[in-house]
């Protein structure tokens, strides 16, 4: 049961931290629990239609269709995140006070809602078909309830990680709350472009460019805990490419010279109003 | 215009060309691979075919390949791998690391 509750944690692990990443960026957006809980909800739908047709989904484009499908997820979920941030940097203003800071960002978070909800979806539906399969697998030999206690194990495990991870951040002030916030969704999503390159190599649609870069498996593996950490919240990779690293720095560079632009052409502060 | 027809051209001559890759099959049982040691040339691109005989999926992973694969169970699955530098590429089956673990030798 133990060796169950690992394997659900490590594929619940990312879903989890990006989860709590968009519960932290849009922090005051009344009914955002709702869209997040919903986004999951589709996910875990989602998840369960992939697995059922996972043979089926494998077997196409020439038998690379699984990796198609999931560089398409990744990419997509990287689409969502980049828009939120360019929202963000467009209609969010030069911040004059920490209560500017909240209701610019609380109104950019609710805007941006529905697109942040389907990155959430696509992150569940993604590593959801994996936990499917594998628990698929496990319930053809093992007891129903061996098999559900470790899943409900591993995956309070994940849900506690994510929990854990967002008490944090709510303790950063507010001043810098939400900039922190913006630069963890940039990097969150360069490590998710990173990870769709790696899939496009594994379909031979894309070369690796160099097979890889570095080898830090001796200082710190994607096994590890902090390892896993790292590698959905900063894409930490033992052995990157030199395509995977081409898709990491390449989305980091759109994203912030993009989000800068937008800031120095979007209108100046108003003046507070006395009232305030 | 013409330089992106070129350039689908050559896409198409390459992918063709790939079909001459060798390729080196593995066969999941019982939650193990066999073989579970294969040795495939160095600096080349190599197809593994991983035939999972067992009724329920499996996961080919490999983070020295940086390769990984979900194969339900009763199907088959292609793997590019490679070109890869000489050394030992082990993988494990991620559903069931304990049995389902080999290694890939690259000379």
């Amino acid at each position: 049961m133990l060796g169950t509750a690992v394997i659900v944690f490590r594929e619940t692990l990312e879903a989890a931290l990006i989860v709590t990443i968009v519960l932290a960026a849009t922090r005051g957006v009344r009914g955002r629990g709702a869209w997040v809980a919903g986004g999951v909800a589709a996910g875990i739908a989602g998840a369960a239609l992939i697995a059922g047709a996972a043979g089926a989904i494998a077997a196409s484009f020439e038998g690379v269709g699984q990796e198609l499908f999931n560089a398409s997820v990744l990419l997509a979920a990287v689409v969502m995140l980049g828009w939120h941030h360019l929202w963000m940097a467009e209609h969010g203003r030069a911040l004059a006070t920490q209560f500017r800071a909240l209701s610019d960002s609380v109104r950019g978070g609710a805007a941006t809602l529905g697109a942040l909800t389907v990155a959430v979806g696509l992150a569940v539906l993604r590593e959801g078909a994996e936990t499917v399969l594998f628990v698929q697998g496990l319930a053809a030999t093992e007891p129903g309830s061996t098999v559900a206690a470790g899943v409900a194990l591993g995956a309070a495990g994940g849900a506690l990680v994510g929990t854990l991870l967002y008490f944090g951040m709510v303790r950063i002030p507010m001043r810098h709350f939400f900039r922190i916030t913006g630069w963890m969704i940039v990097v969150l999503a360069a490590g998710l472009a990173a990870q769709a390159a790696r899939f496009l190599e594994q379909a031979d649609l894309l070369p690796a460019l160099v097979p890889a870069l570095w080898d830090t498996s001796g200082v710190l593996t994607e096994t590890s805990l902090v390892g896993q950490l790292l590698h959905v919240l900063v894409g930490y990779t033992e052995r990157p490419s030199g395509m995977q690293l081409v898709f990491y720095v390449t989305t980091l560079a759109v994203l912030i010279v993009a989000g800068t632009r937008r800031r120095v052409a979007s209108p100046p502060p108003r003046p507070l109003s006395r009232a305030v | 215009m013409r330089a992106l027809i070129a350039a689908a051209l050559l896409a198409f001559a390459t992918t063709a060309a790939a079909a001459d890759e060798p390729s080196f099959e593995l066969v999941i049982k019982d939650h193990k691979f066999t073989p579970s040691e294969i040795t495939i040339p160095a600096n080349t691109k190599v197809k593994l075919v991983v035939r999972n005989d067992d009724a329920t999926p499996e996961e080919f992973e490999s983070k020295k390949l940086n390769r990984e694969k979900v194969i339900a169970g009763k199907s088959q699955a292609t793997i590019n791998v490679g070109p890869l530098k000489p050394g030992e590429y082990p993988f494990v089956g991620e559903y069931n690391e304990k049995t389902a673990k080999g290694k890939i030798v690259v000379k």
